[in-house]
């Protein structure tokens, strides 16, 4: 039982981290970019990925 | 449209008065803390105030002051700084949010007052961080939900769609806190199913060793969500934003993160090694806490990493030594913890002098020196001045330091001397040393960890100086600083 634990939760460990990857390589996320959001955070700035885009993304 | 209206700025309001109280609260915690220190070494100083100052009295008055006092409101001051700032979105957007975060001010800080003075007067449940009674527990559970609603308002009106990890963490400790404090708090007030006895009395709802699995399944993760968690929140974000350089690797920070969730939440049984819980359960603990190695080194790894190619500024800058320091420490006590929850060693570590080591290399270093570094940072940008003196901050970082290598240092040879006394024997088998022969060899180090602590107490008024002169007398600023606080030689 312990082994067939430690095989899933090695699984689920390398499979997010391959998931991050996947994301990245397909185009879908560019998570590096989201350390931007600390660097640039004036209220003036704009947003990395603005909340308004994607509502209107949402709503066409 | 984003930001509509730019005559709006973040308001800073709520984040000035957590600062306030965690200078204030620092300064008594560790005021007592380094009280309590020098009583061990001389115990004469138990009597100074007469029973009020009695080593056994003013123990709990030092954790909770230090942990709910001192780092709370560091935690407190930073979220309402941060929130803001990663969020794009100004608390004097929402007259609601503004009155939440006032009302969540003023809340925590009369209620830990009278919680602590109800520590003075002996009102306690006897568990370990988890002292409060039952109204205190009350007035717990309504700061949280406030604090929950002003982070959770703040998500909902934000700009910036996507959390930035520091969010995360924050949400993260949100939902642990209130996850642990109410099921160790499970508790029944004796006053109302007696009729009788003390108002504020209660007892567990749990019973024997299921109270104490309890109790350290909520006490090693009070570590965790009230230790870690804000503190990596922290970091994230004022280490990137100090040095000017984006975090090392946002995935890995991810990766991190859910490692730390899932790995934490398992490890509390190490404190209950060699008692009458489960063998198995004993066990879950050591090997669940030597796993934590790998997500506590992810997140400091990718802290230090974050500095790359940019080290001189370790050389300039007192704040990005502070914070380095702290992720340095973070590195030393998330190590050391593990290799003590390993059983062997357990055998000889446990009930030592060592233990108080660990815990402070890990508050002194790590959460210390975050929340000083953040609240400097933070001083400039409040009051659009420099920071008072870079010196007086130099200064400051070296006493602590060397304060927090006296204290460590000492306990750990305090500790082990303790632990190999305690267990040597003779040739037929009979304890070599009586308790008293212990105590005798350790007094030296009892005092040396006593000045170690004054050390880091003295530092912790050079910063309060400086913070305050910072905020009356220094030169102003044209404009908010971008990255690095400017202060004054």
């Amino acid at each position: 039982m312990y082994f067939g634990l430690i095989v899933f939760l090695t699984f689920v460990l390398y499979g997010y981290i391959f998931h991050l990857y996947r994301s990245e390589k397909r185009g879908e996320r560019d998570y590096e970019k989201y350390g931007k959001i600390a660097l640039d955070d004036e209220l003036t700035s704009k947003p990395i990925e603005p909340i308004e885009e994607e509502t209107k993304k949402e709503s066409k | 449209m984003h930001n509509p209206n730019h005559a709006i700025e973040y308001d800073y309001t709520v984040a000035k008065w957590f600062s306030y109280l965690a200078i204030l609260y620092g300064i008594v915690g560790m005021g007592v803390g380094v009280l309590i220190a020098f009583q061990l070494a001389f115990p004469e100083l138990n009597y100074i105030f007469g029973e009020y100052s009695l080593f056994s009295r003013l123990r709990p008055v030092h954790t909770n002051t230090v942990a709910f006092g001192f780092t709370l409101s560091g935690i407190f001051a930073t979220w309402y700084y941060v929130g803001q700032r990663v969020l794009k979105v100004s608390m004097a957007e929402s007259k609601f949010l503004m009155t939440v975060g006032k009302l969540h001010f003023w809340l925590y800080f009369i209620g830990s007052l009278l919680a602590v003075a109800s520590l003075l007067v002996r009102y306690t449940t006897s568990k370990e961080y988890a002292q409060f009674e039952w109204p205190f527990d009350i007035v717990v559970v309504l700061i949280w939900v406030l604090w929950g609603i002003s982070i959770f308002g703040l998500i909902g009106i934000r700009r910036e769609k996507t959390l930035y990890i520091s969010m995360w963490y924050y949400i993260a400790t949100f939902l642990g806190v209130a996850m642990l404090y109410l099921f160790n708090n499970m508790e029944v007030p004796t006053y109302f199913v007696a009729g009788m006895g003390d108002f504020f009395h209660s007892v567990s709802m749990y019973a024997g060793t299921n109270d104490a699995l309890v109790q350290w399944w909520y006490g090693h993760n009070a570590v965790a969500f009230v230790f870690t968690v804000p503190i990596i929140a922290m970091i994230y974000y004022y280490l990137p934003k100090e040095s000017g350089q984006p975090v090392y690797s946002y995935k890995l920070s991810l990766l991190s993160f859910w490692g730390l969730m899932f790995v934490y939440l398992w490890a509390g049984g190490h404190h209950l090694i060699y008692s009458t819980v489960p063998d198995w359960m004993q066990t879950m603990g050591s090997v669940f806490s030597v796993i934590l190695i790998l997500p506590s080194w992810g997140s400091a790894l990718n802290m230090l990493l974050t500095m790359k190619g940019e080290w001189g500024q370790l050389k300039e800058n007192p704040l990005i030594k502070f914070m380095v320091l702290a992720s340095t420490f973070y590195m030393l006590s998330t190590l050391e913890g593990p290799i003590q929850s390993i059983k062997s060693v357990n055998a000889l570590a446990h009930f030592t002098d060592w233990i108080p080591g660990h815990v402070h290399d890990g508050t002194l270093g790590w959460v210390g020196f975050m929340i000083i570094a953040a609240i400097m940072h933070m001083a400039p940008r409040f009051y659009k001045r420099e920071i008072y003196s870079k010196k007086l901050l130099e200064m400051q970082f070296w006493l602590q330091t060397t304060g927090i290598v006296l204290y460590f240092s000492s306990m750990w040879i305090a500790g082990i001397t303790q632990g190999m006394m305690w267990r040597a024997v003779d040739q037929y088998g009979n304890l070599a040393y009586s308790f008293i022969d212990t105590v005798t060899v350790l007094h030296p180090y009892y005092t040396l960890r006593g000045i170690g602590g004054l050390f880091y107490f003295i530092g912790l008024f050079m910063w309060a100086y400086n913070f305050y002169k910072t905020m009356t007398a220094s030169k102003e600023l044209k404009e908010e600083p971008t990255f690095a606080s400017p202060m004054a030689a």
